[in-house]
């Protein structure tokens, strides 16, 4: 017979990530869940209100209309992003002094600050004198993205795939380089053009990567604040006015703390579903 | 089917990967490329593949010139050292994929694949993926891919290197009975001395993007032309000694001296290269024999039926390999008989004069 010695003091070594994560995670997140379900007049009185906040949020004209403009941003950026990044690792050089140059040029639009990024495209999109802007009304396009929901569209669309595909561009290049050339010879030998060779070749070696490009889009951009809040303010009206965004109008501009939490919460569900659907469809059959 | 390559010569930048080589590889029989890593075996293949093009010369298949042919035009099938299928397709549509680039119909298709995956024993893994399979279930899809295709040409680049040894003789076995015949000239590169002579068929040494040699494989090894054919084919490696004949001696030192015997005794005076294989040189039995020659032992290897044995002699690592288990102690001195009629006697520039 054996004695197990239970030693205690092995909690000492967990304990300082316990304290961090409840600090940054945990104790903020259970406050949301408090506002989400009891009303507040300050002085720590709560009064309990179920779930009414949620329905409310969800029955809601103003959520389901942000809802939508997200859901249709998030898909845009997803068609543009994952095949034109692909499209440029593809194209770029796998080995030479061009290399280098090339990871540096991808690199650079990640390495700029957030809302940084939204006052270079502000200024760059300006009618009167920024170079976008100028440069499209001057071949007889009418554009003002402060004034047209379409033009407000069009250059927060362009302002995120020209930051963010630099992301799907480098995954997929790393992707690409871990395909050791055997691959493409016995593909030259089995016949197959450059289509069936990115077909059953690249495509299939590239999943696991893209994947994973696709999850990290996916959760960015359907969070995105920064950088529409610096270009349009969520204008001209409420056209870009995403989920984020009219968060913080309802939980800053407005005060409303209760729904504002709910809200946030239904928010946080989305995104948490979807990336689990996503991935659980991705990987199946993956398992070795 | 014949393969020539005529003066073909590869450079890449300033780096010449293949020297002018000109060589005649026919049906029947493994065709085996034997060199160590960086000799050039894998350039070659795939200079003859046509996924190379030569910086000069020309290489004709079956009496047409084939050098400036894209791959995907000729009929070469190839295997490689590492495991290569398309990892998303089962292991049908991995045998069926050059058949479906090639344009074979339906009932065609299920039919040679099923022939091909009996052959090699995977008609029970036909539905699975490849990263379900064993390596060696691996490698075979790989071998009924280039089987399935009826190419002229196939070309197998060490595809028993990455195996365990166990399923790499069982394979090997295999191998010639796979391929032989059907008007298929077969090229095999390897590493390994004994894998080319397990084999047979014709063989030709490599250096350093050099063939050294070509012919019957027995023979090469037989009666290797020069010394780096000696020194390629051989492992562990062939024993080298500088030796000086004069009259009827042949002087390794100032102590050690042979009769010249009756092989060697045509040498004319001079100085030469005496190169003799690890299994002709035998620890001395209670009664050395003829000629033996002692050394400082280095390192002693022994497995269950065989000693091998590293010694120093006259500045230069001896390897003796024999049978039984004979336990020396590393740092003592040990007697060590040669097999004089074994010895092979290069010239000053490395060609055999006498075998």
């Amino acid at each position: 017979m054996s004695t197990k010695t239970v030693n205690q003091r092995a909690w000492l070594f967990v304990l300082p990530v316990v304290l961090l994560v409840a600090f940054n995670a945990v104790i903020p997140l259970m406050t949301v869940v408090n506002y989400s379900f009891q009303e507040t007049f300050g002085d720590n009185v709560f009064f309990w209100e179920g779930t009414k906040r949620y329905e409310q949020e969800l029955h809601s004209e103003r959520f389901h209309a942000a809802l939508g403009r997200q859901l249709a941003f998030t898909s845009i950026i997803l068609v543009i992003e994952v095949p034109l990044g692909v499209a440029i690792a593809l194209a770029m050089p796998k080995r030479g002094p061009w290399v280098s140059v090339c990871l540096v040029l991808m690199a650079l639009p990640l390495l700029i600050p957030w809302n940084v990024v939204g006052a270079m495209w502000n200024i760059f999109a300006l009618p009167e004198i920024g170079l976008l802007g100028r440069t499209i009304n001057a071949i007889g396009i009418d554009y003002n993205f402060t004034q047209s929901p379409v033009a407000a569209w069009f250059t927060t669309v362009l302002m995120d795939v020209w930051h963010w595909t630099s992301l799907v561009v480098l995954l997929a290049y790393a992707g690409l380089c871990s395909i050791p050339d055997a691959y493409y010879q016995a593909a030259k030998i089995d016949g197959a053009g450059a289509w069936a060779t990115f077909r059953y070749i690249q495509l299939p070696k590239l999943k696991r990567v893209l994947t994973i490009a696709i999850l990290l889009r996916f959760m960015d951009s359907f969070m995105i604040y920064t950088e529409p809040f610096v270009l349009t303010g969520g204008g001209p009206g409420n056209a870009t006015t995403f989920l984020s965004i009219d968060l913080v109008k309802v939980a800053l501009g407005q005060f409303d703390l209760g729904p504002a939490a709910a809200m946030s919460l239904i928010y946080f569900m989305i995104i948490l579903a979807v990336c689990w659907v996503f991935y659980t469809l991705m990987m199946r059959g993956e398992e070795q | 089917m014949t393969l020539e390559l005529r003066n073909v010569v590869k450079r890449v930048g300033l780096e010449t990967h293949i020297h002018d080589t000109s060589l005649t590889l026919k049906e029947g029989g493994f065709n085996i490329l034997l060199g160590t890593t960086l000799s050039g075996k894998t350039t070659l293949m795939q200079l003859m593949a046509g996924l190379e093009r030569p910086t000069a010369g020309q290489i004709w298949f079956n009496g047409a010139d084939v050098t400036g042919v894209a791959v995907r035009k000729r009929n070469v099938a190839m295997v490689h050292q590492q495991f290569i299928n398309y990892p998303h397709l089962s292991v049908f549509e991995n045998i069926a994929s050059p058949l479906r680039v090639a344009g074979v119909r339906g009932g065609e298709v299920t039919e040679r694949v099923g022939k091909v995956a009996d052959l090699l024993k995977l008609t029970p893994m036909l539905t699975r993926r490849p990263g379900e399979l064993s390596g060696g279930q691996q490698q075979r899809t790989a071998l009924a891919r280039a089987l399935v295709k009826d190419a002229g040409l196939v070309l197998l680049d060490e595809p028993l290197a990455n195996l365990d040894f166990k399923l790499r003789e069982e394979l090997r076995d295999e191998l010639p009975k796979l391929f032989e015949g059907h008007g298929r000239t077969v090229v095999y590169a390897t590493s390994e001395p004994v894998e080319a002579l397990l084999l047979g068929g014709h063989c030709a040494t490599l250096h350093e993007g050099r063939v050294t040699q070509f012919g019957e494989t027995a023979k090469v090894y037989r009666a290797p032309q020069d010394l780096r054919t000696a020194q390629v084919f051989s492992d562990p490696p062939i024993n080298i000694a500088e030796i000086i004949k004069r009259g009827g001696k042949l002087v390794l030192s100032d102590e050690v001296s042979w009769p010249a015997g009756e092989r060697a005794a045509a040498l004319p005076d001079g100085t030469y290269t005496l190169g003799i294989r690890p299994h002709h040189v035998s620890p001395a039995a209670h009664e050395p024999g003829e000629v033996s020659v002692e050394g400082r032992v280095l390192v002693t290897e022994l497995s269950g039926s065989e000693s091998v044995i590293h010694f120093e002699l006259g500045g230069r690592t001896w390897v003796s390999q024999s049978h039984g288990i004979h336990p020396f102690r590393v740092g003592d001195a040990a007697r060590f008989d040669v097999a004089m009629e074994q010895c092979l006697y290069f010239g000053q520039d490395g060609e055999l004069f006498a075998a």
